[in-house]
């Protein structure tokens, strides 16, 4: 473009453009199968040795485990006789049979059905509330955090003025346990998780050093610890004829036990919280509260969803170890289950655990996907 | 603006013997100064000399250590809800505009003036869409901060810190974040601002700016006020000769 410099009083400029360069399409980006293959898994002999080495694992491991789980599986049987035949697969009429044992655990039978509309109706709030364009999200948060503990705990545990026999907890188990219990961790552990980070930043030396000295206390023994504290220290607290339930033990013991990892999540995302937002927030009137309420919470909360995720998730499995204090939760079931001699068989434990694996792996894969989901819906304008 | 605001004689601002430590750091020395109302107030001077310090003790963002700041009649202490009282009366404008992201422009307009003065939604935002109108962007009022150009964003900030109504209207270095093509725009914004009679007080190295609307030009030093002048005089003479040094330096 030599050229364009030619002649006229702007002879002087190295290079002036003549006209436009109008915008033009972008190449093609090939994206085919075998540029895929080529490009990914066989690029160069080192990735090609490793997809071979994988492809080898793969051959190995999976058919036997798909003969196991699904070819070889007793699907339907009235007992374990099937299921103790040589070459037999998984006995998944086991876990049809056992089914109910592990929803409900001991509840007596002809009672299930409260279970049944507790479970329902805490599913369709959490749908509710969780289905971000949902309308009256607010009155399904109203109605999930206020109305339904009550109802649930009425339902659950009976109240005979409304002709519901109290059904004692030592007779609660299975799924519906375990999901009891990490509900009840994770709603609690938000909001107490959120008071306790606001209180360890705090300005107020003595209510810092409060939430911090809590935090460091309940993170520094493993929740086993703080479940047999729990179960033996809090009756100690209290006159012996307002000791907690015994259900209701682990329960706080879990709740604080989450409390405290969730405050130093939720203290990192208010850490990342520029300087400049407090200050624009102060600024213009807002109180402390407001502040942290409407401009401060909103920007960390979103800033640390993968971490509370990763709480959840974490604290979903560990309800498990509240079997140590004697509740039946679900994995506890399945345990108990695999010693019916009805059943009782080689296959039995391996298919029990399988199932087991299964349902942890279904809760916390959607809780992971959902919060991949909510991160995309709130990462506008960055 | 209404114009009872303007009332002449009336002090919006003083400051007496005002002092300030950020730690052994003295940042504030023995401040002075007086702002009536209506009045445009430039505040310069090199960097840590205590411009921004000066102007935050206004509304609180720091404390003061010593002295009086009385500020539409209210004297700062500790106590919160006079704290509260001036931050009322009292706009600010920051360097990085300070905008909320996770809120559309609208949202950031209409946050304090439905959470602070009580306003019903609908009111808070007829009110929020007359100042993005006013500073030219009620097109941008339902997308978010990061969406929006600095210049822009400036704006938005200077909008939503009109929508709670302000006696006064702080700003600190508004366009030293800014790209070079979107000063202007922002200048402007600040000289209409001026004409309508909002008593001001701005720290900025925009000379510009300064001469056209500034009734008073403060050169601060070192944590103290070296030199108050009219902004012809300050420009063409400035007296001290730290203020001569600092001119011939930017200038």
């Amino acid at each position: 473009m030599a050229g364009s410099t030619r002649g006229g009083p702007g002879a002087n400029a190295l290079y002036v453009l003549q006209g436009n360069i109008p915008p033009r399409a972008p190449p093609l980006r090939r994206r085919r199968l075998i540029d895929l293959l080529a490009g990914n898994l066989f690029d160069g002999w080192r990735a090609s040795l490793l997809t071979i080495a994988t492809l080898l694992l793969i051959a190995l491991v999976a058919p036997p485990l798909l003969r196991f789980l699904v070819f070889d599986a007793v699907w339907s049987a009235p007992d374990g006789a099937a299921c103790r035949a040589p070459g037999a697969g998984a006995c998944w009429a086991f876990i049809w049979r056992k089914l109910p044992y592990f929803t409900y655990g001991s509840y007596p039978l002809d009672q299930r059905w409260r279970v049944d509309v507790t479970l329902a109706m805490g599913a369709v709030l959490i749908v509710w509330l969780l289905w971000l364009n949902a309308p009256r999200r607010n009155l399904a948060a109203l109605l999930f955090f206020g109305a339904y503990p009550i109802i649930a705990f009425l339902l659950l545990h009976g109240a005979p003025f409304i002709g519901l026999p109290r059904v004692a907890s030592d007779l609660w188990g299975g799924i519906f346990v375990s999901l009891l219990v990490a509900t009840v961790g994770m709603v609690v552990s938000l909001p107490f998780g959120v008071l306790l980070a606001l209180g360890r930043r705090s300005s107020l030396p003595a209510l810092s050093l409060a939430c911090a000295g809590f935090i460091e206390l309940v993170r520094g023994v493993p929740i086993i610890t703080v479940l047999f504290m729990a179960n033996t220290m809090l009756p100690l607290f209290v006159p012996e004829n307002l000791a907690p339930d015994r259900l209701l033990r682990p329960l706080i013991g879990v709740a604080l036990f989450a409390s405290a990892y969730m405050a130093e999540v939720v203290r990192g995302g208010l850490q990342a919280i520029p300087n400049g937002q407090f200050e624009g927030a102060l600024a213009l009137g807002l109180g402390r509260w407001q502040m942290q309420r409407l401009v401060i919470l909103p920007q960390a909360l979103r800033a640390v969803i993968p971490g509370v995720v990763n709480n959840f998730i974490a604290l979903f499995k560990d309800t498990t170890l509240v079997a140590v204090v004697g509740i039946f939760d679900f994995l506890r079931t399945v345990d108990s289950a695999r010693l019916d001699p009805v059943w009782a068989g080689p296959t039995i434990a391996a298919t029990g655990y399988a199932f087991a694996a299964m349902f942890y792996f279904v809760f916390c894969f959607a809780m992971s996907r959902y919060s991949l989901f909510v991160e995309r819906r709130f990462s506008h304008g960055r | 603006m209404a114009s009872n605001m303007n009332e002449p004689g009336r002090a919006a601002i003083e400051m007496i013997g005002v002092n300030k430590w950020y730690g052994a750091y003295h940042a504030l020395r023995d401040v002075n100064l007086t702002v009536m109302a209506g009045e445009r107030i430039v505040v310069c001077g090199p960097s840590g000399s205590g411009k921004s310090t000066l102007i935050r003790c206004v509304n609180r963002l720091e404390a003061h250590e010593s002295g009086d700041i009385v500020v539409e009649g209210v004297t700062l202490t500790d106590d919160l809800r006079h704290i509260h009282e001036v931050r009322r009366e009292v706009g600010m404008v920051f360097q990085h505009f300070n905008l909320f992201p996770h809120l559309t422009i609208l949202e950031n307009c209409t946050l304090a003036p439905i959470h602070v003065l009580k306003m019903e939604p609908r009111d808070a935002e007829a009110v929020a869409m007359h100042y993005l109108g006013k500073v030219h962007i009620s097109d941008q009022a339902d997308k978010y901060p990061g969406q929006l150009s600095g210049g822009q964003q400036q704006r938005a900030a200077i909008a939503r810190a009109l929508c709670m109504n302000p006696k006064i209207m702080l700003f600190d270095e508004p366009t030293s974040a800014l790209d070079p093509e979107m000063v202007k725009e922002v200048l402007e914004t600040m000289v209409q601002l001026a004409r309508e009679g909002m008593t001001m007080v701005c720290v900025t190295h925009e000379m510009g700016f300064a001469r056209q609307v500034a009734d008073r030009v403060i050169f601060m030093d070192a944590g103290a006020i070296v030199e108050i002048n009219r902004p012809e005089d300050f420009f063409s003479a400035p007296r001290h000769p730290r203020a001569r040094q600092f001119l011939g330096e930017i200038l």
